[in-house]
């Protein structure tokens, strides 16, 4: 496939914003700036730029607990997102969210689930409103090897397939469900092969490499505009980091072994896009490098914008309930 | 006016809000038949993308009912009370909440019509009488008519509402007859509450099938000499506070009707206001008549027990009397 290389140039930019984003979360998180639960996305980038770079900004997407790299992959606000964590009125959801609710419905990104499944019937009846309103709107939905045994899933790509939907299901498969192997949990060699059962493409591809991942993307989406029905997309990917941060009692031996994690980061996502450019003559050493440093910069700036935000006033608990506001109780 | 069945009532608020609004469609399983009725004629005056069977997966197509809503439609989804269960996940973690979590951003103009078939023999598992469980949970509108024009009403009511409406119907309801406002203007607002007859003696407040009951038992207290005043809240949330505060104020006796389980059901709420801003007003304990807090039976001869009936509100009545 022939790729544009603005795209291939934007692939590495937002790459390196989402692993940026999150050395910065792991940073403020570890000096207490806020407390609460976060999942760092760090060795997954390449699964959501790939596959976010083949929509457009029309198009749908729904993510999951682990669910930073999603919005900033389909060219969300950094700033917002950062404010977000922080709980501030400047975040995405005025600090209502957090980390687990980025949403951006200006751009089609409908919010994350930190109900693991939960979004993925969400997102096939967004693709239902694409098919009656005879739109040719696209709807993705991110979710991990663990979800992808949750009823909620199966049933969502029952329902795509029989009612012909554009939806694309993306299992990001990270190898684990926070301490759990999916191969002790699922029971097919690849959750992939389970589109057999919902009679629809299922394409394993390989989740480091974002150029797979946009390729495989572009193939569902045309399938989908074209009205033939959803895609199950496998990304083989790693977490480099723990399930969560603040999950320090979790031991890494335990579950997983260094040269487990040390033989994946041989292939980290945005080394190979890094290396797979330069030697393309597409960047030079010293482009990446800038792109890498001008992401960072961004990103502290994301966490200035954050701390100079307003935590939401107190009156503003009770704002945001209804969209036709009735009285309290 | 015209004389109307129940769930006909239901039929003509759903084909009239279809026609008026091309967003507006219906999802539910075994709909295009029509095995309850309410879904008649539907597919051949709007067509299978707007009227849409779905396989039996609760948990999905309810979440496929909000993501729908989310991005523009307004999905009308019928399914039965039991099931509810099934698909709590989607109905409390995203129907519920959404809103709120994405900070006002989401809009949900998503409706759910849910039959409550108890009182036939249905036993536990197809008898649930469930609002109070939804009432608890903040981010969803809860309605009970119990006529039919209120049934058409606020059907129309809910699915011009741009947040997640549940609308628990009665199934024991279903064949009654009442009259209904002609036009396909017929709306109900939220949160005014119906008082279905006036008295000076004690207030009962009854909740769906509970209405019926609590009508024939004040008809039967009348002619004991007792004056009861009837009042139907029509929808739970929003609760109508103000229409029941000022008639306890007026009878200071309070007995409230309530078809499901007693324990925290909407007459502990509607009691507990009461009791907080109202307590002054009363005269006598306030009366709880609920369901008891057993499962349903399935042999007729127990489940008659259960439920509220003329005859319990009636004791209910003479004991607020009696104090």
């Amino acid at each position: 496939m022939d790729i544009d290389k603005d795209i291939l140039v934007l692939m590495l930019e937002r790459m390196w914003l989402i692993r940026n984003f999150e050395l910065k979360v792991m940073e403020v998180h570890s000096a207490g700036e806020f407390a609460a639960a976060a999942h760092p996305y760090i060795g997954e980038e390449a699964v959501a730029v790939g596959s976010c770079l083949a929509l457009k900004d029309t198009d749908y997407i729904a993510g999951n607990h682990r669910s930073h790299g999603h919005p900033i992959a389909k060219g969300g606000d950094i700033n917002r997102a950062m404010a977000e964590l922080y709980g501030k009125v400047d975040g995405y959801c005025k600090g209502k969210g957090g980390s687990m609710h980025l949403a951006d419905f200006s751009i089609g990104i409908l919010g994350e689930s930190g109900i693991v499944g939960s979004s993925v019937p969400v997102a096939t009846g967004a693709g239902l409103a694409s098919k009656i309103g005879g739109d040719d709107f696209v709807s993705m939905v991110f979710f991990g090897d663990g979800a992808s045994n949750q009823g909620a899933c199966h049933e969502s790509m029952n329902l795509a397939s029989v009612w012909n939907l554009p939806v694309i299901f993306l299992c990001e498969n990270n190898q684990f469900a926070v301490t759990t192997s999916f191969k002790d949990t699922v029971a097919v060699d690849h959750v992939s092969d389970r589109a057999a059962a919902y009679n629809m493409p299922g394409v394993l591809v390989d989740g480091q490499d974002c150029i797979a991942m946009y390729e495989a993307t572009v193939q569902a989406v045309e399938r989908a505009r074209k009205g033939d029905g959803p895609t199950l997309i496998e990304g083989l990917t790693y977490r480099y980091e723990e399930h969560s941060l603040g999950l320090g009692r979790v031991r890494r031996g335990e579950y997983r072994s260094q040269e487990d994690i040390d033989e994946w980061k041989k292939r980290d996502p945005i080394h190979i896009h890094q290396e797979r450019l330069i030697s393309q003559g597409i960047l030079t050493t010293e482009e990446c490098k800038k792109i890498e440093d001008d992401t960072m910069k961004r990103c502290q700036d994301a966490v200035e914008f954050a701390r100079n935000s307003e935590f939401p006033k107190p009156e503003e608990v009770f704002e945001d309930m209804w969209a036709n506001p009735i009285p309290l109780p | 006016m015209t004389q109307t069945v129940f769930i006909e009532a239901i039929n003509h608020a759903t084909k009239e809000e279809m026609r008026k609004d091309s967003n507006v469609f219906i999802m539910g399983e075994d709909i295009t038949l029509s095995v309850y009725g309410a879904t008649q004629d539907l597919l051949s005056e709007f067509g299978d993308k707007r009227v849409l069977d779905t396989p039996l997966s609760e948990n999905g197509f309810v979440g496929a009912a909000v993501g729908a809503s989310l991005v523009g439609k307004r999905p009308l989804v019928e399914t039965v009370s039991s099931f509810m269960w099934v698909a709590m996940d989607q109905f409390i973690s995203q129907a519920a909440k959404m809103r709120y979590m994405f900070g006002g951003q989401a809009k949900l103009p998503v409706t759910f019509r849910v039959s409550m078939l108890y009182g036939s023999g249905a036993a536990a598992h197809h008898s649930d009488r469930n609002y109070p469980m939804f009432m608890n949970m903040p981010g969803m509108k809860i309605i009970v008519p119990s006529t039919p024009a209120d049934a058409k009403g606020l059907l129309k009511t809910a699915i011009r509402d741009d947040d997640p409406c549940i609308i628990f119907e009665d199934g024991n309801l279903y064949g009654t007859r009442g009259e209904v406002p002609d036009g396909d203007e017929h709306l109900v607002p939220f949160g005014v509450a119906n008082t279905l007859k006036s008295g000076t003696d004690v207030t009962i407040v009854a909740i769906a099938g509970g209405v019926i009951h609590s009508l024939a038992a004040a008809k039967e207290l009348e002619s004991q000499g007792i004056s009861a005043e009837v009042i139907d809240p029509r929808t739970l949330v929003p609760l109508d506070k103000k229409t029941i505060l000022d008639s306890v104020e007026k009878t200071g006796r309070l007995v409230v009707v309530d078809p499901a389980h007693k324990v925290c059901s909407a007459a502990s709420e509607i009691s507990s206001i009461v009791a907080q801003e109202g307590f002054w007003s009363l005269q006598a304990p306030i009366q709880k008549v609920a369901a008891e807090q057993v499962h349903i039976p399935y042999s007729q001869a127990l489940e008659k027990l259960i439920y509220p009936d003329k005859d319990k509100i009636i004791a209910a009545v003479n004991n607020t009397l009696e104090s």
